[in-house]
């Protein structure tokens, strides 16, 4: 897995982004937003629903256009998604009639008829992420967070250095979902691609980040971008400590100050 | 794709339960039908006796067994059957690929859409019925005039359902396709043509007992061979047990059909909710 290419960086200038409703009113989901994430970093985005933060990922990876602004991956301006980006969302929208091989070679299959070469880097990701055994079973015959852990390694399977991941936990049970954030974390450490996470979960972007954006809706705005300073590696021992706290209390101000405004 | 049971066990209850309940399901399943058929024919046995029901308006059913065999034994059942079966094949066939092909220009193109669809639903709204004497008048009696009518009769349930199995596909789906960058063809080939299968197969199955309906009508508006035809000449002579006998040659064929569109589906279709924790 560290054969991995170089990471990317992703610059985020002025963007935009208006939606026109049924009624003909226009809503600004992004206002504004200016992030740069560095090659390797670990960058999560927070927010209530509603705050326009899966929109931002949605234009990040190159699947809507913005209304303005600007998104380039090292340098080179986004405008379709990109072979080198690997995108998890909050469903695991696997193909079922696939199995769990199939489902996780699929983004190789589409590129090339020679699949024999791929088969060895699925295995491989499938060992990592704790699936060995279930190559050959079918999604309907896995549990959520096995369909996820499969999701990911789909997204691996190219060799992305930037991951951008869309609530990937929050159909998960709270325990699978701590587990699942340890395993990310050390997917991160192993591929050490650029992240950008979003999440409702204030203690989860703590727990994984470099830094953390609060975003507030109507109109979609970065409120604040929160440096993470709690020494790596975590673990699920962070959580609870003054540190820890110190920040999840000051997200939560954000967050908090936007309900009763 | 939230799929309501998001249970965290790993084994799929394919099965029932317990194997004992399967068990007397299965022999219930068998034995209540056989009782049921068993009553009725006594029950229209007695009824022609006791009401002195003459044979031409209601055979009994011994005498509708005896006039199988003999139509078997004679062959004469068969080869108007032979001639019905492949009216029936090659119309479900003719129809089923032109009703996909229509419907996958129309759920793929807006080109197509707006240039067909309004013609397709009116035109679904003449009764097919009415349009078999056309087709006799176009083609003749032989065989191609009920392809031809079986295959329009077919081709309806199998067009709109796949334009909406195609328009189905989940977009969370396709968002993931275009991440993959996949071409329009491999987004249609790998993802929207497989989520539209259930779709499709509902549809065929509709419109396997629609070609054998359409089969039979075009025979009786006009033809030399045939069920139809054979119904139609019996009637003609007041040999009512005879046309039972076709009727029962009818349902078996109706039967096995529809039975093999049912065992295709299950196969392509494992993966579906609908085929999912089924017997057999």
């Amino acid at each position: 897995m560290t054969t991995q290419g170089r990471a990317r960086d992703v610059q985020v200038a002025g963007l935009w982004k208006t939606f026109d409703t049924q009624r003909g009113e226009q809503v600004n989901a992004l206002q504004d937003i200016h992030l740069s994430i560095r090659a390797g970093e670990f960058v999560s985005v927070v927010g209530a629903s509603g705050c326009g933060k899966s929109t931002l990922m949605r234009i990040v990876c190159g699947l809507i256009a913005p209304t303005r602004g600007r998104v380039a991956v090292d340098g080179e301006a986004v405008t379709q998604p990109r072979d080198d980006v690997g995108v998890v969302f909050q469903n695991a929208v696997l193909l079922p009639w696939m199995t769990v091989k199939d489902n996780v070679l699929m983004p190789s299959d589409l590129r090339s008829r020679r699949r024999a070469e791929h088969e060895e880097r699925a295995q491989a990701l499938l060992q990592m992420t704790g699936l060995t055994g279930f190559e050959s079973k079918y999604p309907f015959e896995l549990s959520g967070g096995m369909r996820q852990r499969v999701s990911i390694c789909r997204a691996l399977m190219c060799q992305p250095s930037f991951l951008a991941l869309d609530e990937p936990f929050g159909a998960l049970d709270a325990m699978t979902r701590e587990q699942m954030n340890l395993e990310l974390m050390r997917i991160w450490a192993e591929t050490g691609a650029t992240v950008l996470f979003i999440t409702h979960s204030v203690p989860e972007a703590v727990l994984l980040s470099d830094r953390v954006v609060v975003m507030t809706p109507r109109p979609g705005r970065i409120a604040d971008v929160i440096p993470i300073e709690l020494p790596r590696p975590r673990s699920l021992k962070d959580y609870g400590s003054e540190l820890f706290n110190g920040y999840t209390s000051r997200i939560r101000e954000h967050l908090g100050a936007q309900t009763l405004a | 794709m939230a799929t309501p049971a998001e249970s965290e066990s790993i084994s799929a209850p394919r099965r029932s339960p317990s194997g004992l309940r399967w068990g007397r399901g299965a022999l219930l399943a068998v034995a209540l039908p056989s009782i049921t058929l068993v009553v009725l024919l006594v029950l229209w046995d007695r009824a022609v006796v006791h009401f002195q029901i003459p044979s031409t308006l209601l055979a009994r059913p011994l005498d509708v067994l005896s006039e199988l065999a003999y139509g078997l034994k004679t062959g004469t059942l068969l080869i108007h059957t032979w001639v019905t079966l492949q009216e029936v094949f090659y119309g479900f066939l003719v129809g089923g690929f032109a009703g996909f092909a229509l419907g996958a220009l129309v759920a793929e193109s807006t080109f197509t859409r707006l240039a067909l669809y309004p013609f397709l639903v009116a035109f679904q709204m003449i009764p097919k019925v009415a349009i078999a004497p056309l087709f006799i008048i176009w083609l003749g009696y032989g065989v191609s005039s009920k392809v031809a009518f079986t295959a329009s009769i077919t081709f309806f349930p199998v067009v709109i359902n796949t334009i909406v199995g195609l328009r189905s596909v989940d977009s969370e789906v396709l968002e993931m396709m275009r991440v993959f960058r996949a071409t329009r063809w491999q987004a249609f080939y790998r993802v929207k043509l497989r989520f539209a299968l259930p779709y499709l197969f509902a549809s065929l199955e509709v419109a396997m007992v629609l070609s054998v309906i359409g089969a039979i009508v075009a025979e009786f508006v006009g033809a030399t061979k045939g069920l139809g035809y054979l119904i139609l000449q019996e009637m003609h002579q007041l040999e009512t047990a005879r046309v039972f006998a076709v009727l029962i040659v009818l349902s078996v064929v109706g039967i096995i059909l529809s039975w093999v569109i049912r065992v295709i589906a299950r196969a392509a279709l494992f993966w579906h909710e609908s085929e999912r924790g089924m017997p057999n």
